[in-house]
């Protein structure tokens, strides 16, 4: 049973109030003051702002950069103490029900806090470089740190909340404030995928609102009061009342639409595109963890499709997802020429092999799917960060004009080295368990399921030659002349790198997070 | 209100409801297409209250008024506006649909089979409880459907934007008529993303006619594979 607490109340309020707080501290200073002329006029005239701000900024500290560090550590630590407490004693909810934690929500706090992390302690780099290029504003840099966190908070109330309304509310809300992340440079690309990201996934996710307005429609005729309706612990526990051809055609609308989310065919188009135009940081947060807050929302509602329909709906529906869209991503793998939109393709690549683990179900499934998620999370975000370094030392993102990285940064070329190498399922990293995890339950669930792994694992190969190859391409070689080298040390390497070491360790042994991951695999699986 | 009034009345205002969907089809010009939505704002509303009427459930009646307000009043302004600052930045052309991917007497067609197809879909729907409010359900499904082929076929910026906003108005009628609507706190929570999604769209719309010179969503292929 639930039990309710002040303690917890505080513990399930303060991952979504923590990055609020930042971003409204963030925000009341600007919004107070009138906004000067001079900002105003820098929008429209380009060349008049050039003069003034920039000899002041490389001396002027920005503070406000480093205090995005502080919700994600607030994240890691509530999620820590969410898992000791439901290990402990189950379940804990507050707000009359609306906020809710298990296992899988520790779970899911901790991969958001970590990689949040990473992003938030390789943004003030970023923001830097992008000052040094005079890209960026004193206002962009503001802008900037508000939408992060509104975003963080956004996805942990997706996680934390009970109710499937305010989930999908959350999940909305996530699309709503990095439109202008990823449309940030207004021009031509940046307007473009903004446009097409906003308009993709919010109709995406109307269809999983309308399934979600069937589901509820399905249990108010079960019987189950309104207030109740839409809360899942009720749904799942009561889901064999549920009429199964409404209940259908719910889930599949709600599958096909927080899949649009989570970067899953047939609404993927905005991935690659989004994910190549965000800043660095932003990418890193949307592909490590977007896309699996999304598929946590996929996860919840195949408990309850299974408890009502029986696990072979989802089981087709997700698998035939999986290979559709592992096809597509391994097939424009092979003709990448951007650097930035591989490692988009590459997060499809994961997510359907998350999906692949989904249909599969089995306890051992589930656990690989979990830890998949931290995996990718962990690596891709580091990733990313790289990626945007890369960016800003080589000024282009297409793979053929960049060579020689290890020579030229060796830090930054060591780091993406070795995150694609973690994309890739190489054995000290968690990707590699949990990839072997999801083989090993796909060849052990039947023959159908069998032969959907094998020809999985057939454009898994080819996906890892084609990332592999690039990456060779662009880190190998000699370095550029013409280019001046940079120090040494690289600013905001070491949270990558922290990141990555917490990936290989993830992979080398669980420690004491097998309690949680078990428990959390539990409590998504068969009941 | 006696039973039969009900029943004609709810009717009425689906049927309302689904000719502002195909007159969005059937419109070009971007300044009529915003008027038949507002009324279909309206029409949605009065769904709501007559369904709050029938049950004396005043909760239900103030979010009807709500989403009225919204539906029918603040987005149609939004959008007027933008469309105002297009027509003074370009000239009349940007206000009109000048060429859709599928032509009027297409898309007509299509808005029938759609609505058929919404029939078809939702007949588990009506058989779950035989009300007359679900028997007008697939309403609801068609409209969303509608606002579907609507955002895909059309190629001008804000007619896809309103696109998007009849697949919301459809959605919204669905949980109407489904279930007298959703949770109060879910409903404020779409309806709130909903808006600020719809400025999102607009500020989008002034900055694809600012870096594209036009509001056709054609012009946008410098990202692909």
């Amino acid at each position: 049973m639930p039990y309710l607490s002040h303690g917890a109340a505080l513990l399930l309020t303060a991952p979504v109030a923590a990055p609020l707080v930042v971003a409204a501290a963030c925000a009341l200073p600007h919004a107070r003051m009138p906004r000067p002329a001079a900002v105003r006029s820098h929008d429209r005239l380009p060349s008049v702002p050039a003069a003034e701000p920039f000899p002041a900024q490389p001396r002027h500290r920005h503070p406000a950069d480093w205090a995005g560090l502080v919700p994600p550590v607030v994240i890691v630590l509530c999620g820590s103490l969410l898992a000791v407490d439901v290990l402990g004693a189950g379940p804990v909810s507050a707000c009359s029900g609306l906020l809710r934690a298990d296992a899988l929500t520790a779970w899911m706090l901790l991969v958001v806090g970590s990689v949040a992390l990473i992003a938030c302690g390789a943004a003030p780099g970023y923001l830097a470089g992008e000052r040094a290029a005079g890209r960026a504003s004193a206002r962009t840099g503001w802008h900037y740190q508000v939408l992060v966190q509104s975003f963080l908070a956004a996805m942990c109330l997706a996680v934390l909340t009970a109710n499937l309304g305010v989930l999908w509310v959350a999940i909305e809300a996530t699309t709503i404030v990095t439109a202008f992340l990823v449309g940030h440079r207004r021009t031509r690309t940046s307007v473009e995928a903004a446009w097409k990201y906003v308009v993709i996934c919010s109709a995406g996710i109307a269809l999983a609102f309308l399934g979600t307005v069937l589901l509820y429609y399905a249990a108010r005729q079960a019987g189950i009061a309104e207030a109740w309706a839409l809360d899942w612990p009720t749904l799942a526990a009561h889901a064999d009342r549920l009429d199964p051809s409404v209940t259908r055609l719910g889930i599949t609308l709600v599958i096909l639409g927080f899949g649009a989310k989570a970067g899953l065919i047939p609404l993927h188009a905005w991935l690659p595109d989004a994910h190549s135009q965000a800043p660095a940081p932003v990418s890193a947060l949307m592909s490590g963890v977007l896309l699996s807050v999304a598929f946590a929302a996929i996860l919840r509602y195949r408990a309850i499709a299974d408890a009502a329909l029986g696990a072979d709906f989802t089981r087709v529906l997700l698998a035939g997802i999986a290979l559709l869209t592992l096809a597509l991503a391994a097939g424009l793998l092979l003709g990448q020429r951007d650097y930035k939109r591989m490692l988009a393709y590459s997060s499809m690549e994961h997510m359907s092999l998350i999906a692949l683990g989904a249909a599969i179900g089995s306890p051992l499934a589930l656990s690989a799917v979990l830890l998949h998620i931290a995996g990718h999370g962990l690596a891709k975000s580091a990733a990313f960060c790289a990626s945007g370094r890369i960016l800003h030392l080589t000024g282009t993102s297409r793979i053929g004009r960049v060579n020689g990285l290890l020579a030229r940064a060796p830090s930054v070329g060591g780091v993406f080295g070795f995150a694609v190498v973690a994309l890739l399922a190489f054995p000290p990293f968690s990707l590699f368990a949990s990839e072997l995890g999801i083989a090993r339950a796909g060849f052990t669930a039947g023959t159908v399921l069998a032969w959907v792994t094998s020809a999985a694992l057939l454009l898994v190969l080819t996906a890892f030659a084609a990332l592999a190859a690039r990456t060779a391409r662009m880190l190998l070689g000699p370095a550029p002349t013409a280019a001046g080298s940079p120090g040494a040390t690289e600013p905001g390497i070491w949270p990558l790198a922290l990141g990555l070491t917490a990936c290989a360790a993830l992979g080398v042994g669980l420690g004491p997070l097998t309690d949680l991951l078990h428990a959390a695999a539990q409590a998504i699986g068969d009941r | 209100m006696s039973a039969g009034l009900y029943t004609q009345l709810l009717d009425l205002a689906c049927g309302a409801f689904l000719l502002a969907a195909v007159l969005v089809l059937w419109g070009r010009e971007l300044a009529a297409i915003v008027r038949v939505f507002a009324l279909q704002g309206v029409a949605l509303a009065a769904v709501g209250l007559l369904l709050g009427a029938h049950e004396a459930r005043w909760d239900l009646i103030l979010v009807a008024l709500a989403v009225g307000v919204l539906r029918a009043g603040v987005l149609p302004y939004l959008i007027r506006r933008a469309l105002a600052v297009s027509a003074a930045d370009r000239g009349s052309d940007e206000v009109r649909e000048t060429q859709p991917l599928v032509n009027v007497a297409a898309s007509l067609l299509t808005a029938a089979l759609l609505t058929l197809l919404a029939y078809a879909v939702a007949r588990p729907l009506t058989e779950l409880n035989p009300t007359p409010a679900t028997r007008a359900l697939p309403v609801g499904l068609a409209v969303v459907l509608i606002g579907f082929f609507v955002l895909v076929t059309r190629r001008r910026a804000l007619a896809q934007v309103v696109g998007f906003l009849l697949l919301d108005n459809g959605i919204t009628a669905t949980a109407f008529l489904a279930t007298s609507g959703v949770p109060v706190i879910v409903e404020l929570g779409v309806s709130f993303d909903v808006l600020l999604a719809v400025l999102v769209l607009q500020i989008l719309t002034t900055r694809v006619r600012e870096a594209f010179g036009t509001t056709d969503i054609d012009d946008l292929r410098e990202l692909h594979d």
